[in-house]
């Protein structure tokens, strides 16, 4: 597709804009509140017209090739290029991106958290929502890792200035754990940089991730494979988080300030499943061959180890931080089949969780904000005292339990169904045991969000809080919360919303995987 | 055949009432009015099944040339299809052509069969989801079986929606109580025209949460809570499953439509053993959870928390049978996976057997009216599936049909009993309600006579069928089972009995002054009544009518309902009625009477055995501590899982595996506090110092703030090292 006019530019429009907004809020003086607030939104706001437009001039019949494609020099010395791409796997995320961080921004409007300071909250939120946006579209993976890094700051200030009691050590071990992924997955760019070959043999010493995909790692030998992989997967299952690399998790969104909860769990632990899709598997097909048995079997030690450790949890916002552990064990899972099948059912259970844990933790922010304690011991009576969130919180938890007619049960479903026929030559026997696992991990979800679900929104409010008046959902969290809502039901009544758009990608990929597994 | 093709909009209707109760009902329509909504649906829905029924007992009897499948005897080669000018038959082409029925009549096909095979009609609408490359299609299938199901539903939901304005009457959540009963109602009718398994999974899911909804729908109170969280995560232990078996279903045929599933097993039989076995298995646990099967069963009766009317529908008559709904939709899965022809024995035929027993044990220790007819209706449900594991599918569905309206009955009257006495379902505060509430008492009691299998009530016939299939078996006999359903005909007439003395007879034990409750409850209870009555007429057996000449009007559910269309291929054999079965059914229920009438009403017998007699008592003791069942699930299996294993897993987390990330981040601290001091400020950092040393003594001074502040530096260190690296990596 040739690209020309307007389109060159939709893609840089969608990433760049808030990061212009966030200057132009810099230079706008703190005393003028509204003002500064506004122009973040407008900016937001018309980066998600620009995606809105994407989404239309996006030609789904050709879902499996980037479209929009822009080729500019960028870095000649390493030549590194900046090479931005949609295509059918991008599409849904970079949306997701882009619809999330207006309705936080609109969420915090009035809630700015401790210590105040709306004008640098603002910033950071514009300037995280570029490094997302960017890493969902790049095709060069120095200037992804750019992106993916750019990511970082931001939330660890985020956590670290308007977080909990503990953020020091939060945002800290935040930081710290991620960017200990990030260095293992440079080099492993690096290495992929310097050792590939073209069919012929020829050294390519590019950065280029669609001439990578191409070559599908035809020139690197499989046991180097399997260690460049190994740097891949600890940059991105730190990100994703999978167990045992999840401890930092818990923690983050603990101390998170509601927003960047919602952000974190909506779109950051995507781009470590992302990843993975996008980069680790096309780019090493052997390697990830010789991975998928143990990524399987982390993600369904995930989804149990995820779902125990919700259940002892005495604080609502680390039970729900527990079940994104959980929750990424499915994705992780259909992703470890290689299917198209499981990795459909990934990019899906991606989106899905995204909404769904995102809507609980922004009724977690409310709860705390009312009730100034997510102490589940003291909360009770939801219903009672505010009862239209206490039908929110309802909803969401049947949708994170997976309840089919919403969108959490077609992110787990065909996940735990790929197992039963795991792709590339994989052990049909080891992937069985791992379906039936993770289908008992589906009743341990039910356990921990339905004994959640008693203990804070039935019976009597507790004598704390029976005499005080507690406020129900008020306008700015219906704004901020409706699409979520409707983006949960929508996805769940037509799945195909999501399925057709992923699909002609993810078969690319397992294809090319299928091939090399053929050829051993 | 409109109806049937466009079926869709039977569930429709009560989904788009569900949206308007719930969302425009307190502003717009009124609180106390939302009933009206409720009940205008309904009364749709019950016409347009109606018409769907009546549509498909025309296409049975004159069946358009498209929905006959060309009949081959069994075992004959199915290749030869393809070569005749009557086109495919067997539904090789059913992958990608549902719109179509596939099969063409041609006049005069041999065969042998007395009644064509009728194909269902599957309509399919659009793309639902995709994966793979592979589109899957949202659809309906109407056959006998599903349009007997909506008549169920649509009848019974239709009288609790009237039934309820009654008694939920004044209700805090009034609103909230008509709307989940309409989007059950949707949820149902969906299940029961599920196209592929897909949709069962979905149907069977979204009833299980409005299950969950209504059983706590007083949720102030803990006990309903308890009681909504075990029922649905009993269902989600038996989902578990529900999601294998399908996907073993769906990984040996490559598809989920139903149709295909079940033309694939009964054009070859005998093919996929293992797989069949396996996925029959899995759905066993599903059924067990969903149709209140032993070791599943637990939730039935604590699910008696919900409102009375809900009990009746969805905990009796609706809900509940959708497991039994399932085996029967899939039979040839089972047929085939649990070698149901060939077998004297198997797991369906003996969890519902064993199933059928434990719970009419269990009917006689309890003093809640309501929690015998639960175990009653475990017991009940259990006849059923060991009726479909015996080969006897329509014996099951007929008991599926009688037992929903006389259960429905006998719920609404236990409901119409507390309703006038105080709210109270316990027995030992009744006795002597006769009086006071005719209606109500001569409801109860045809409808236990139903139950209790009485001629010429409606349970009559089609326990019968259930013994009888159990007798004759397919190609062997289930003896087993026969002595099973023997001893559960002769403790259901005994339980039931006990029932009604205590209910209505001898004194009034409470407090008060009960009533007759009023038209609305009652009006729905002779209604029921009279189904319970006249249900056996739909598949009275061929010698019964003979005499006065209606012998064409036999076995009308055999003759609609039943999916020949599948089950021919498997080789599924009707057993021919028999007087003497019949007679001994019928002796075994009225002994049951007839002891518990002495019992009760002439005090003969052993009475206080369970004081005298130490085994008799811990006999009962068993039976009321529900063979400890009850124990082993909350006490064991939860708290283990839910304390000590969740607890240790997560000190394992916390001190271990977050452990050791602290433990690195300090060591690496600490190992940049050693090579800061000692390598970089001592040694390199020293030998420069070393020179200056005697020039300027703050040196040392310095040191020490600066190692003092090694913490702040190791951050700001690994900070600057990042944006440095992120620097270097944009400009270079």
């Amino acid at each position: 597709m040739e690209v020309t006019g307007f389109d060159t530019w939709v893609l840089s429009l969608a990433v760049f804009l808030p990061l212009v907004g966030a200057l132009i809020v810099m230079l706008i003086p703190k005393a003028y509140e509204t003002e500064l607030k506004l122009v973040a939104l407008g900016s937001s706001l018309i980066a998600l017209v620009v995606g809105a437009y994407i989404a239309i001039q996006f030609d789904y019949g050709a879902a499996g090739e980037l479209q929009f494609v822009v080729d500019k020099g960028w870095i000649d010395v390493i030549n590194s290029r900046y090479i931005v791409g949609l295509d059918g796997l991008s599409l849904p995320l970079l949306l997701l991106s882009l619809v999330v961080v207006p309705l936080c921004l609109i969420y915090s409007w009035n809630h700015i958290p401790d210590p105040g300071n709306p004008k640098a909250f603002f910033v950071l939120l514009l300037i995280l929502s570029t490094g997302m946006n960017g890493s969902f579209v790049s095709q060069d993976m120095i200037l992804f890792f750019v992106f993916f890094e750019v990511v970082l700051l931001p939330m660890y200030f985020l956590i670290g200035v308007w977080g909990g009691e503990d953020r020091r050590y939060a945002s800290l071990k935040f930081f710290l754990y991620t960017l200990f992924g990030s260095a293992l997955m440079i080099i492993s760019f690096l290495a992929l940089f310097f050792l590939s070959k073209d069919a012929s043999g020829q050294l390519l010493q590019t950065f280029d991730m669609r001439v990578l995909t191409d070559v599908a790692g035809v020139g690197i030998i499989k046991s180097t494979q399997v260690w460049i992989f190994a740097g891949l997967f600890m940059g991105f299952g730190i990100k994703v988080p999978m167990f045992p690399f999840h401890t930092w998790l818990p923690d983050a969104h603990t101390q998170a300030p509601t927003v960047g909860s919602v952000i974190l769990a909506a779109v950051l632990l995507k781009l470590g499943t992302y990843g993975f899709i996008r980069i680790a598997i096309p780019f090493l097909p052997e390697g990830a061959i010789a991975w998928a048995p143990w990524i399987g079997l982390l993600a369904v030690i995930g989804i149990i180890y995820g779902a125990l450790g919700c259940l002892a949890q005495k604080d609502m916002k680390r039970l729900i931080a527990f079940s994104s552990v959980a929750h990424m064990g499915f994705v992780m899972l259909g992703i470890a089949t290689l299917t198209d099948f499981g990795i459909n059912a990934a990019v899906f259970g991606m989106v899905a969780h995204g909404l769904i844990t995102g809507m609980l933790f922004f009724v977690a922010g409310s709860i705390k904000e009312r009730y100034h304690t997510l102490e589940i011991a003291r909360l009770g009576g939801l219903l009672k005292s505010a009862p239209r969130m206490g039908w929110i919180l309802g909803f969401a938890s049947m949708a994170s339990l997976g309840l089919p007619g919403l969108a959490g049960f077609w992110g787990e479903f065909p996940a735990i169904l790929s197992a039963y026929n795991p792709g590339a030559g994989l052990s049909e026997e080891v992937f069985r045991v791992y379906m039936v696992i993770a289908a008992i991990g589906t009743v341990l979800a039910a356990g921990y969000l339905l004994w959640l679900y008693q203990r804070t929104a039935f019976g009597e409010p507790t004598e704390e809080f029976a005499e005080q008046k507690i406020a129900d959902v008020n306008r700015d969290e219906w704004i901020a919360w409706m699409p979520f809502l409707i983006g949960i039901v929508l996805f769940g009544v037509w799945p195909n919303l999501i399925f057709n758009v992923t699909d002609d990608v993810v078969s690319g990929i397992t294809a090319s995987v299928e091939a090399i597994a053929a050829g051993n | 055949m409109w109806m049937l093709e466009n079926a869709f909009v039977i569930p429709l209707i009560p989904a788009i009432s569900f949206v308007v109760i719930l969302f425009f009902g307190k502003r717009y329509i009124g609180a106390d009015r939302v009933h009206i909504v409720g009940i205008t649906a309904l009364g749709l829905v019950w016409v347009l099944s109606a018409v769907a029924a009546f549509q498909w007992t025309q296409r049975v009897e004159n069946p358009p040339p498209d929905a006959i499948v060309q009949v081959h005897d069994h075992g004959d080669d199915h290749g030869d299809d393809h070569g005749d000018d009557h086109g495919d038959d067997h539904g090789d082409d059913h992958g990608d052509d549902h719109g179509v029925g596939s099969g063409h009549a041609g006049d005069g096909h041999g065969g042998g069969h007395s009644s064509p095979l009728i194909r269902p009609v599957i309509s399919t609408f659009s793309d639902w989801w995709s994966n793979a490359g592979v589109n899957f299609a949202v659809g309906t299938f109407v056959d006998g079986q599903t349009v007997l199901l909506l008549m169920v539903v649509a009848s019974i939901s239709l009288l609790v929606h009237i039934y309820s304005t009654e008694y939920v009457k004044g209700d805090r959540r009034y609103v909230h109580y008509y709307a989940f009963l309409s989007l059950f109602t949707a949820a149902m009718l969906f299940f029961v025209m599920a196209q592929n398994i897909i949709q069962l999974i979905v149907g069977w899911e979204l009833v299980g949460v409005c299950s969950f909804a209504l059983i706590g729908h007083w949720w102030e109170d803990k006990p309903n809570t308890d009681a909504a969280l075990k029922a649905f995560l009993t269902n989600r232990v038996g989902d578990v499953g529900l999601l294998v078996g399908m996907i073993v279903l769906w990984g040996t045929f490559k598809t989920f439509d139903i149709d295909v599933i079940n033309t694939m097993i009964s054009t070859n039989p005998g093919a996929h053993h293992l797989a069949l076995l396996v996925a029959a298995c899995c759905l066993m646990a599903a059924v067990a959870s969903k149709s209140g099967q032993f070791p599943l069963h637990t939730w039935l009766p604590d699910a008696m928390a919900g409102p009375t009317p809900v009990s009746a529908l969805i905990h009796a008559a609706t809900m509940v049978v959708a497991g039994v709904y399932m085996i029967a939709r899939l039979y040839p899965v089972f047929y085939e996976g649990f070698s149901i022809g060939t077998s004297s024995i198997n797991l369906m035929a003996f969890i519902g057997g064993f199933t059928a027993l434990i719970g009419a044990g269990l009917a006689f220790a309890q003093w809640d009216i309501k929690k015998v007819l639960a175990y009653s209706t475990v017991s009940q449900l259990g006849y059923m599936v060991m009726a479909l594991g015996v080969g006897a599918w329509t014996a099951a569905i007929f008991h599926l049909f009688t037992h929903a309206f006389f259960k429905a009955c006998l719920f609404l009257g236990a409901g119409s009993v507390s309703h006038a006495a105080h709210h109270t379902f316990d027995m030992r505060k009744m006795g002597g309600l006769r009086k006071d509430m005719p209606h109500t008492y001569r409801t109860f009691v045809i409808s236990s006579l139903a139950l209790a299998g009485i001629f010429p009530f409606a349970g009559f016939w089609s326990k019968d069928e259930i013994l009888l299939g159990s007798l004759v078996g397919q190609q062997n006999g289930y003896p087993l089972m026969l002595i099973f359903g023997c001893a559960v005909a002769l403790m259901t007439a005994a339980y039931m009995t006990r029932v009604i003395w205590y209910t209505f007879h001898g004194e009034f034990r409470g407090h008060g002054h009960p009533h007759e409750s009023p038209k609305v409850m009652t009006v729905p209870l002779w209604i029921l009544a009279g189904m319970a009555v006249l249900a056996g007429a739909f598949n009275l057996p061929g010698p019964v009518l003979e005499p006065i000449g209606l012998e064409g009007l036999a076995h009308r559910i055999q003759t609609y309902a039943e999916p020949s269309v599948y089950l021919n291929g498997l080789g599924l054999s009707h057993p021919d009625p028999s007087l003497t079965m019949a007679l001994v059914g019928l002796a075994l229920a009225v002994s049951g009477i007839l002891i518990t009438y002495l019992y009760y009403w002439r005090r003969i017998g052993l009475h206080g055995l369970t004081e005298r007699n130490r085994y008799a008592r811990r006999g009962y003791t068993i039976l009321e501590n529900k063979y400890y069942l009850d124990h082993l699930y909350n006490d064991v299996i939860v708290e283990t899982v839910k304390r000590p294993v969740a607890k240790w897993a997560n000190r394992f987390n916390q001190n271990v595996i977050d452990r050791t990330v602290n433990t690195a981040g300090e060591t690496a601290r600490d190992v940049g506090r050693w090579v800061y001091k000692w390598i970089d400020q001592g040694a390199i950092d020293g030998s420069v110092n070393a020179a200056a040393r005697g020039a300027d003594s703050s040196g040392e001074g310095l040191r020490s703030i600066q190692s003092g502040k090694v913490q702040n530096y190791g951050q700001l260190l690994f900070g600057a090292a990042a944006v440095l690296a992120i620097v270097f990596v944009i400009v270079v």
